[in-house]
């Protein structure tokens, strides 16, 4: 795994916030990160990367037509966009198998798109019509998409740890050969769940990931203030007996093969990993969060590590023409622009949808 | 008279009936493996189904209840058990949060057919964290359903129907009617969850009760009929689904209401109950809706103190004598 350098400047005690971004200080282009073939992956080739820089141009695309939405008053309630974090979300995807079941937080627009929910089918459920995901009854911190193995968007932190042990746990208990992937930020380290997770998942061997996306801030505050380890999910690991590493969670190729790697050990009966995928997002915590306590020279630090530039810059050394790539960036304008008008044309929700659904049977009566 | 078993033997049989008759059943928590649980109430299943079956777990609430969700999630039926019902709060987001909100979230995509025991309740002297009777903690929460069993029989009956529903069914066991002995259910019993069942029929005044209150009410009948007054125990059974239809039939039998319930007044399941008399059945009514309920205090430990708190039959049976003097 591409763990090396980010792993050795976790070691030396630097702050999550210096340790987030060396490849950026030390100048490293993300193609000397990889360090093996030019196209990248081991198991990606130019082709195969082009798509997953494509799934990531629709997602920060729609995470900014969420953001226009809402300013034109068409999304109510609150977002938590993923803009800055799609790396890590289409790249594990690209890791795992169709049937593997994959659960996200109230930040997870990213991981229900990477696993197959179409931006419209997204956008309508912040725009509450009826063509929504969740026929508008979740909204935008409920996302999911259980037909395609994404199986929630969960927004009491860190309660969906417990819940993906529990789902790798079935596909043990039945043979499946699945895996189950938590994503979670890095302020979900410091809430009981996790840690619960963590011990049942070793202590069961499961067959499930635990993905940080340590974005190095927990809400508003940063994580290093609130948290005694540098790394708040990766040095906690060795804690449960859980291998760990701390990945550049903005390298696509990078996540795909940490996640491709920690898949195959889980699947193979080695229980359980952490990665912890430094990230930055690029809007504030929520709707109503502009980023202010950002140092400018953070953000664009980071901004300069955007996981669309790094996948550029990887198409390009593998050689991929930059006609492609353009090509590419209009298809995911055109896609996302379509999603937008479509949802926007959708009839709202069926008022008699407001009672349906608590029980198997389709209805809400609790008297007989 | 068919043979007697104990409460705690029938949660263990009911538990054993549904391993066996369905695969994708498991069951999960602390000490109910080789220990057999610390009330026994899962003596046996350790050596009959395995350790793949019957999971010893850490002492994590929140794991036991988000580990069952995940795997009812995904196509198992798992039976968690929460040891005392008091450690709810320690896994209270699952309860209230995560698993009775999944379904109406996600438009219908998800389905979370489990099963959280608990021993519930009062009466054994074990103080103030390990004797509250919570179900009305449950009954506050849209998309559970609620079973509370009265007797071996129905706690066969209704584990079979709370293990086999799609639904999350909460079921609560009475820590004090563990030791309780009645007729063993016959091979396939099973109790549909909301039917409430008339316990003992009479026509002066009706008793409804739950759980341990059942045998209370009952005993209070009793105590009235050497007083020459008639009442009728109906055993509610469930509090969701709740046979309002079966309460409502008898307060039209009798036209007087007790509610014999281990919750405190405040917040109490009986509460429910008799706003709906009131609502819908007023005219039924020929005295006042009366609740005997658990004192607002904590539970006591000394024996001598928790008496005090918690109902008895000779309150109830008191209370129904005013009641038909109204």
């Amino acid at each position: 795994m591409e763990t090396d350098t980010l792993g050795a400047a976790a070691d030396d005690g630097a702050s999550p916030a210096a340790d987030a971004s060396p490849a950026a200080d030390d100048g490293a282009s993300p193609a000397a990160d990889d360090g093996a073939s030019p196209a990248g992956g081991a198991s990606l080739d130019s082709g195969g990367l082009l798509g997953l820089y494509e799934q990531m141009a629709v997602i920060r695309r729609t995470e900014q037509a969420a953001h226009d939405l809402f300013l034109a008053g068409l999304v109510k309630g609150t977002t938590h966009l993923a803009a800055g974090h799609e790396a890590v979300a289409v790249g594990a995807s690209a890791a795992l198998r169709p049937d593997d079941y994959v659960f996200a937080t109230y930040r997870g627009h990213h991981h229900a798109m990477a696993r197959g929910a179409t931006p419209e089918e997204c956008l309508a459920e912040l725009m509450s019509k009826g063509t929504g995901l969740c026929k508008a009854k979740g909204g935008s911190m409920h996302l999911t998409k259980a037909s395609a193995g994404m199986l929630g968007s969960y927004a009491i932190v860190g309660a969906h740890l417990p819940i993906a042990a529990g789902a790798a746990w079935s596909a043990r208990l039945r043979g499946s050969g699945q895996v189950a992937v938590a994503f979670f930020g890095d302020g979900a380290t410091n809430i009981g769940a996790f840690h619960e997770a963590l011990n049942i998942a070793a202590v069961w061997a499961l067959p499930v990931l635990f993905i940080c996306e340590n974005n190095l801030y927990m809400e508003y505050t940063p994580i290093g203030d609130v948290t005694a380890v540098a790394n708040p999910a990766a040095d906690r690991a060795p804690g449960y007996g859980i291998p760990a590493d701390v990945i550049d969670g903005n390298d696509v190729v990078v996540v795909q093969e940490a996640v491709a790697a920690a898949a195959e050990l889980a699947r193979s009966g080695g229980g359980p990993t952490v990665l912890e995928a430094l990230t930055y997002r690029h809007f504030g915590h929520s709707r109503t969060d502009p980023g202010a306590y950002r140092p400018a020279e953070e953000v664009e630090q980071w901004l300069r590590r955007d996981p669309l530039e790094l996948a550029r810059a990887r198409l390009a050394a593998a050689g991929v023409p930059a006609d492609s790539v353009t090509a590419a960036d209009e298809r995911a304008k055109r896609t996302v622009a379509d999603a937008v008008a479509a949802a926007k044309a959708a009839p709202g929700p069926d008022p008699g949808d407001a009672l349906t659904d608590v029980w198997a049977d389709g209805g809400s009566a609790w008297r007989t | 008279m068919a043979d007697l078993i104990t409460y705690r033997e029938a949660v263990a049989e009911g538990l054993a009936r549904e391993l066996r008759r369905d695969s994708s059943v498991v069951c999960l928590g602390e000490d109910i493996g080789a220990a057999g649980g610390v009330f026994k109430t899962t003596a046996g299943l350790f050596a009959e189904f395995g350790k793949e079956r019957v999971w010893d777990t850490p002492i994590s609430e929140q794991a036991i209840l988000g580990v069952a969700m995940g795997a009812a999630m995904t196509g198992m039926r798992p039976v968690a058990e929460i040891m005392f019902s008091d450690f709810f709060a320690c896994c209270w987001d699952y309860l209230a949060n995560e698993i009775p909100k999944m379904r109406y979230m996600t438009g219908g995509q998800v389905t979370v057919p489990l099963v959280v025991r608990t021993a519930n309740g009062g009466g054994l002297g074990f103080g103030a964290q390990h004797s509250q009777a919570v179900e009305n903690w449950t009954l506050t929460i849209p998309g559970l359903k609620i079973a509370a069993p009265s007797n071996p029989a129905d706690v066969i009956g209704m584990m079979a129907a709370a293990i086999r529903s799609d639904d999350p069914v909460v079921f609560f066991e009475h820590k004090g009617l563990f030791a309780s002995r009645g007729p063993a259910a016959p091979e396939g019993h099973v109790v549909e969850l909301g039917r409430a069942a008339v316990a003992r029929q009479g026509s002066d005044v009706s008793l409804v009760a739950l759980a341990a209150t059942v045998p209370m009410a009952l005993a209070a009948a009793d105590l009235l009929a050497a007083d020459g007054i008639s009442a009728e125990v109906i055993d509610l059974r469930c509090l969701v689904p709740l046979d309002m239809e079966c309460v409502l039939g008898s307060v039209e039998r009798t036209s007087r209401l007790i509610i014999v319930e281990e919750n405190p007044y405040q917040g109490g399941w009986g509460g429910t109950v008799a706003s709906i008399v009131a609502d819908e059945g007023f005219e039924l009514l020929d005295a006042p809706i009366r609740r005997i309920t658990a004192a607002c205090v904590p539970l006591p430990f000394a024996d001598a103190l928790e008496r005090l708190v918690i109902p008895n039959a000779a309150g109830v049976a008191e209370a129904a004598r005013s009641l038909v003097a109204y």
